[in-house]
């Protein structure tokens, strides 16, 4: 039987079947994220209701776990009505545009050290360039639903990416001076040794400026001024309804999970258990233990969960600020934050004996 | 054909057709869009000459950043587009000149030698574990360092400069200095009045 099954996939011609193994881990990827993005809405729902002294959705299977499936099925089943005078063809195409840069990061983020899509040079820039497109799905929304609302969400939110992104690409050029790569592979090794050889240590305010501007750029409570629901009633996606509504939700949702993802990579060691160089080896021959405790990938997707429910604890937390307070923040804040921060790492590292606090 | 081929028209096909639609299309936000896609297919075929770094630089930059506040720019102004086609025929010939002079000053540029394949051989194949993206760094901040310097100093004066063109404070508008709000005496916000309770008989 396995003979036959040999025979048909060599049979296929080679090129094919590098595009169809591809195709395979990219559906094993995807489908895994998109079921988290649906149960991170859930996860939402529940958290921010017991924080908020409720219990969240109960109704729809046990414990209300069905709720996520019951939401598809019903944006999907509801109409798509486009405005009046709208661009058709961009009105339909900016949730499209608005997912896909979300999905498509994933293809360079390791999951161990052995696991990956794929392994390029230049991760961390592949990353940052894909995540800088997203905007263009709330721009053009905006512009194509022709309707006001949406129009002053779409430019309040391009004004708030375009700043919220200079101060993220500045966090993340201290961890590539740091780490010497911009492979996340190599960046992520850089950090083994136990939970004090990770970058959040010596890059502390890189990190919280990178979470930061990450809440911001995905457009967040208490960020969330291009919806803000009280001024302009939904922002960029008023005109929206059914499936194209649900495509912009599914985006935030995805957004969220690769920052979140990132942040686990960039700053908590990814995949390394924070104990890791510090059991002896012979502890990490145990069976169930040893793999518990050693590195894996469940170590990177515990990371990622804490920083999601980190974003859903500061939804129900804050109140939301104000346009000019934001734009302060994002200016006159972090900026200069990170610019002074990589100064001094540049400086330590390269003029005095203590430049290994950074390595 | 071979399967590399293959991408490399498509994104070709799709690069003219995108550039193409720049100056054709009534529309000037459609046109800024075709142009992110002239970018996005340029970048394509930039990654296929194992020129990644500059791939992923050029979406981040253009695609990323500079069309995105262009954009906004032009989402922002209201075109009226038959008063933007009066006096094409004036300008016709003069545009058509400068159209032509482009056209062969790059027919004369490009048919010379200097940008023949013998000028660009083959490197041959890269050593395990080259990577464009460290000799491109190494590159820029050894060999071509002043340059790279003076490049950057013109684009600081740059944006300087337009930011000083720009920034003008009106003496009426009303805006906080959150410097002022923090440091402030509770004393002269709040008076506390101490008086005695009163009772009514």
């Amino acid at each position: 039987m396995t003979k036959y099954f040999m025979n048909v996939w060599s049979a296929f011609p080679d090129w094919s079947q590098v595009l169809l193994l591809n195709l395979g881990m990219i559906i094993l990827i995807l489908v895994p994220l998109m079921l988290s993005v649906a149960y991170l809405t859930y996860a939402e729902r529940k958290i921010i209701g017991y924080m908020q002294v409720r219990i969240g959705p109960n109704r729809v299977g046990p414990k209300g776990w069905l709720q996520p499936i019951a939401d598809a099925v019903k944006l999907l089943l509801k109409e798509i009505i486009v405005p009046t005078k709208a661009s058709r063809f961009l009105f339909v195409f900016a949730p499209i545009l608005a997912f896909v840069p979300a999905l498509a990061a994933w293809a360079v983020i390791p999951f161990t050290d052995t696991l990956w899509l794929s392994n390029i040079d230049a991760g961390l820039l592949f990353v940052l360039a894909l995540t800088s497109m997203g905007v263009y799905g709330v721009i053009i929304a905006g512009w194509a639903s022709n309707s006001k609302y949406a129009f002053l969400g779409s430019l309040r939110s391009a004004a708030q990416i375009v700043a919220y992104e200079i101060a993220m690409g500045f966090a993340l050029v201290g961890v590539l001076m740091a780490a010497g790569s911009l492979n996340l592979r190599e960046i992520v090794l850089a950090q083994s040794g136990g939970v004090h050889q990770w970058y959040i240590w010596p890059l502390f305010p890189l990190f919280l400026v990178y979470l930061i501007s990450g809440v911001a750029e995905t457009n967040r409570a208490p960020f969330d001024v291009a919806e803000g629901e009280s001024e302009i009633v939904a922002g960029f996606h008023v005109e929206y309804s059914g499936m194209t509504f649900a495509i912009f939700f599914l985006a935030e949702y995805a957004n969220m999970i690769l920052i979140s993802a990132l942040c686990a990579i960039m700053f908590l060691g990814g995949w390394l258990s924070p104990l890791d160089g510090i059991l002896p080896a012979k502890l990490l021959a145990w069976p169930v233990l040893g793999t518990l405790l050693g590195n894996g990938m469940h170590w990177l997707l515990l990371k990622i969960s804490f920083i999601l429910f980190c974003f859903l604890w500061f939804r129900a937390t804050f109140p939301r600020y104000r346009y000019d307070q934001i734009m302060r923040l994002g200016w006159k804040v972090f900026i200069p934050v990170t610019l002074v921060w990589i100064g001094v790492m540049g400086a330590v590292m390269f003029l005095t004996p203590w430049g290994f606090i950074f390595h | 054909m071979e399967f590399k081929q293959l991408i490399f028209y498509f994104f070709g096909t799709v690069l003219v057709f995108a550039a193409t639609m720049v100056i054709t299309v009534r529309n000037p936000v459609k046109a800024a869009l075709f142009l992110v896609l002239a970018f996005v297919s340029a970048a394509g075929l930039w990654l296929m000459l194992q020129a990644e770094f500059l791939a992923i630089a050029l979406v981040l930059v253009y695609v990323g950043a500079v069309m995105v506040l262009f954009l906004f720019v032009v989402m922002m102004l209201d075109i009226n587009l038959v008063r933007l086609r009066e006096g094409f025929g004036e300008y016709l010939p003069i545009g058509g000149l400068v159209a032509v002079l482009l056209v062969a000053e790059m027919a004369i540029i490009l048919s010379s030698d200097r940008f023949g394949p013998a000028q660009m051989p083959d490197p041959g194949a890269l050593p395990a574990g080259h990577s464009n993206t460290r000799e491109l760094g190494r590159q820029l901040y050894t060999v071509y360092a002043y340059p790279f310097e003076i490049a950057a100093a013109i684009l600081l004066t740059a944006i300087v400069a337009a930011i000083a063109l720009t920034l003008r404070r009106r003496k009426d508008t009303k805006y906080q200095n959150p410097a002022q709000q923090i440091n402030i005496e509770p004393r002269e916000r709040v008076r506390v009045v101490k008086m005695r309770s009163e009772r009514k008989n």
